[in-house]
């Protein structure tokens, strides 16, 4: 397959930038995803490197070269959309085969057999290939769509939040699968979505999007435990990370507008700051340092989100399994101090 | 308040039966989750309450009181839509006090109670704005002030944040919460989002096809399911559910697996099941350990990073993953073969032909 390079790429429709100066690579053979919200820049990105968009200024290349001039037929990438676009009168086995009939490819009947079988087993849907597709579950077609986009052995996979439109459990399932084979096939797949469970347990690597601007690429664990600004701290974490304007006072962190004081990190501090503390992070023991009341539990069945009200301030604590905790008992409390996050007044780590 | 008693309600459309003969009590100051997939009947039965759907058979009871034929407006019970449902060309102020004012209600008792519960929800800023400035929270903060103005008997809640954003959805899910232990209203409410059904419900219905498969606490669903329904139903993923056979003090698992029983347990399960009987092994992500020495063993299918931990998907065979809820330090390569073992107290068994859970199950 192939590596994808976006350098300094600038998209503006009308008086809106939808790209700004935006530079990233995806390696060959990885998985790499886009996260931001809606209107970030996602899908437009992705139009871009197909070639259904035309960018203001930049340059995208495959392996080292541009596409200026290359058609989007040409560059031979196959598109995954959220809607799954299959021909509905036609049966599974037609729709996979109907991209490699294209008169361009010349390829035999006997060769499109074997490639639609091989993607028909990889994604669990032989049994179906009979069906027209106007009859399968949404599950069901997103296995197509992306079998169809498996046979013809792109340069690159596309995908625009193919799984948003499925229910719970089936995304759940086909997020496992997906990432089963495209680690089991090393292809090079840029994958784009707003949803953050998806992006930290598929990606090699995430490049976090904000209105048009690329504020973070890392692993899954640099983005959870690094993250560059409070937005990104923020969009990664169920429940929410807590997040605390403070100031540092007499060798403690002092949390603004309570009496709650945090452990102080061994480094220079502004006068004012935020301080970001994950659920995770803060664990209810008999002997914790801080003192606090339940002010709600929510119990998950695996863990326990419990909000604890401490000194004026409302933190959110997750606990693992089923807590004996309820509101108004008084708790005490740990926080983990090698686990805090600092950010200036304006956002970024400090 | 108030306590709402079904008594063998059904509901027939035609032909079809979108619920079953059903009984159920919810007490006075409760929380009742309605948790199913769609076209379970949870709706039609939250309908059922309200009035606004006529029952085909059976009674239904608001404290004591036989309301199955009484109008809605009669019953004093309020419904909160999965819409917002504000009035458009009325402020926020305006929308609230209207179901007040709608009932003939004095001007100061009006203010006094508009007053209370904007205070309650913190809006006091939102009142002069129209729906159409508002965000999508705040909507459903006003929505929620509107039904709480009338102080009904109970509060009747359809997917009330299906229409959120995630992140909203789990702010607005503690304030509802909150707003429950303050007011400690009878409510039922109904969604398909198990995790929703977990975080508030003092107790949580389960429908499929159109009847009640358990009623439980959240402790009592999650760790001790009545069918394997229930079993796959809640959590995320769902408990993992292995075919076996039992085998003296044993059960043969998929791919020469097999997991040994205390004594007193491989009794019961022949009791109940009769020796040389198919199984079903249930264990939830969290109660499977990678462990060197681990009593069972399978291949890594795919390893995901989910900040606080890291799942694992770990093949037995062609046909059966299991999911393992490890340490987020855990790293492992696809195909990578694995050993683990699984906390005996926390071993659920299930019968494959009823689906129901047999006895045998030891208690934590």
């Amino acid at each position: 397959m192939s590596n994808i390079a976006l350098e300094r790429i600038t998209k503006r429709f009308g008086d809106v930038t939808a790209l700004d100066n935006v530079s990233f690579a995806v390696d060959d053979g990885e998985f790499f995803v886009l996260l931001g919200p809606t209107g970030a820049g996602k899908t437009t990105t992705l139009r871009i490197i197909a070639g259904l968009e035309a960018q203001d200024a930049g340059t995208v290349s495959f392996d080292g070269q541009s596409l200026a001039n290359v058609t989007p037929a040409d560059r031979d990438v196959a598109f995954v959309f959220q809607q799954y676009s299959l021909y509905p009168t036609m049966t599974v086995y037609d729709n996979l085969a109907f991209p490699l009939r294209s008169p361009l490819r010349r390829l035999n009947e006997s060769e499109i057999q074997a490639r639609v079988h091989e993607a028909a087993e990889k994604l669990l849907i032989t049994h179906l290939m009979d069906r027209k597709t106007a009859n399968l579950s949404g599950g069901e077609m997103q296995r197509v769509s992306i079998g169809r986009a498996i046979v013809r052995h792109p340069r690159v996979f596309l995908m625009d939040e193919p799984l948003s439109n499925l229910d719970a459990k089936l995304r759940e399932s086909l997020r496992v699968e997906l990432q089963h084979l495209q680690k089991s096939a090393h292809s090079t797949t840029l994958f784009v979505t707003h949803d953050q469970i998806e992006a930290l347990t598929m990606a090699d690597r995430i490049g976090v999007l904000d209105e048009g601007r690329l504020v973070q690429v890392g692993t899954p664990d640099d983005i959870y435990d690094r993250p560059a600004n409070t937005f990104v701290a923020r969009l990664v974490g169920t429940p929410r990370i807590n997040l605390l304007a403070a100031e540092p006072a007499n060798g403690a962190i002092q949390i603004r507008d309570s009496q709650l004081k945090l452990p102080i990190p061994d480094r220079p501090l502004p006068p004012a700051f935020q301080v970001g503390v994950r659920p995770e992070d803060i664990a209810i023991s008999p002997g914790g340092a801080f003192a606090g009341d339940v002010v709600l539990t929510e119990p998950l069945g695996v863990e326990t989100i419990v909000h604890i009200g401490a000194g004026g301030a409302t933190l959110l604590s997750l606990v693992p399994g089923m807590v004996p905790v309820h509101p108004g008992d008084a708790v005490r409390f740990d926080v983990a101090p090698d686990r805090l996050h600092l950010f200036d007044p304006s956002g970024s780590r400090l | 308040m108030a306590t709402i008693e079904l008594q063998q309600v059904e509901k027939r459309f035609g032909d079809f039966q979108a619920v079953k003969p059903m009984n159920l009590t919810i007490h006075d100051g409760e929380f009742v989750v309605l948790l199913g997939p769609s076209g379970c009947g949870k709706t039609t039965t939250l309908r059922m309450i309200s009035g606004l759907e006529s029952v085909t058979t059976g009674d239904i009871y608001l404290d004591g009181r036989q309301v199955t034929w009484l109008h809605p407006s009669d019953r004093d019970i309020a419904f909160v839509f999965q819409f917002f449902a504000l009035y458009p060309h009325m402020t926020a102020g305006q929308n609230i006090a209207f179901p007040l004012q709608a009932e003939g209600a004095s001007r100061d008792q009006v203010r006094q109670r508009v007053d209370e519960v904007v205070r309650l929800l913190r809006i006091d800023h939102l009142l002069e704005m129209r729906p159409n400035k508002l965000s999508g929270g705040d909507k459903q903060r006003v929505a929620l002030a509107r039904a709480l103005v009338r102080r009904p008997a109970a509060f009747l809640m359809d997917e009330p944040l299906g229409a959120l954003d995630a992140e909203f959805r789990e702010s607005m899910r503690a304030e509802i919460k909150k707003l429950h232990l303050d007011q400690h209203a009878t409510t039922v409410y109904v969604t398909h989002d198990q995790v929703e059904a977990m975080a508030m419900g003092d107790r949580i219905v389960i429908m499929s096809n159109a009847e009640i498969q358990q009623v439980g606490t959240p402790a009592e669903v999650y760790y001790d399911p009545t069918n394997l329904f229930v079993a796959r139903f809640v959590g995320s993923p769902g408990m993992n559910l292995v075919s076996g056979r039992l085998a003296g003090d044993r059960v043969r698992l998929p791919a020469g697996n097999a997991l040994p029983l205390p004594a007193d347990q491989a009794g019961a399960l022949a009791d109940g099941l009769g020796r040389d009987a198919d199984v079903v092994v249930g264990f939830r992500p969290e109660s499977a350990a990678i462990n060197e020495d681990g009593a069972l063993q399978g291949t890594v299918y795919a390893s995901e990073h989910h900040g606080a931990y890291t799942m694992l998907h770990v093949s037995l065979n062609e046909h059966d993953l299991v999911h393992i809820r490890s340490s987020r330090l855990g790293r492992y390569a696809i195909d990578a073969p694995v050993r683990f073992d699984l906390e005996p107290a926390m071993i659920r068994f299930f019968d494959p032909q009823s689906e129901k859970a047999v006895q045998g199950n030891a208690h934590p």
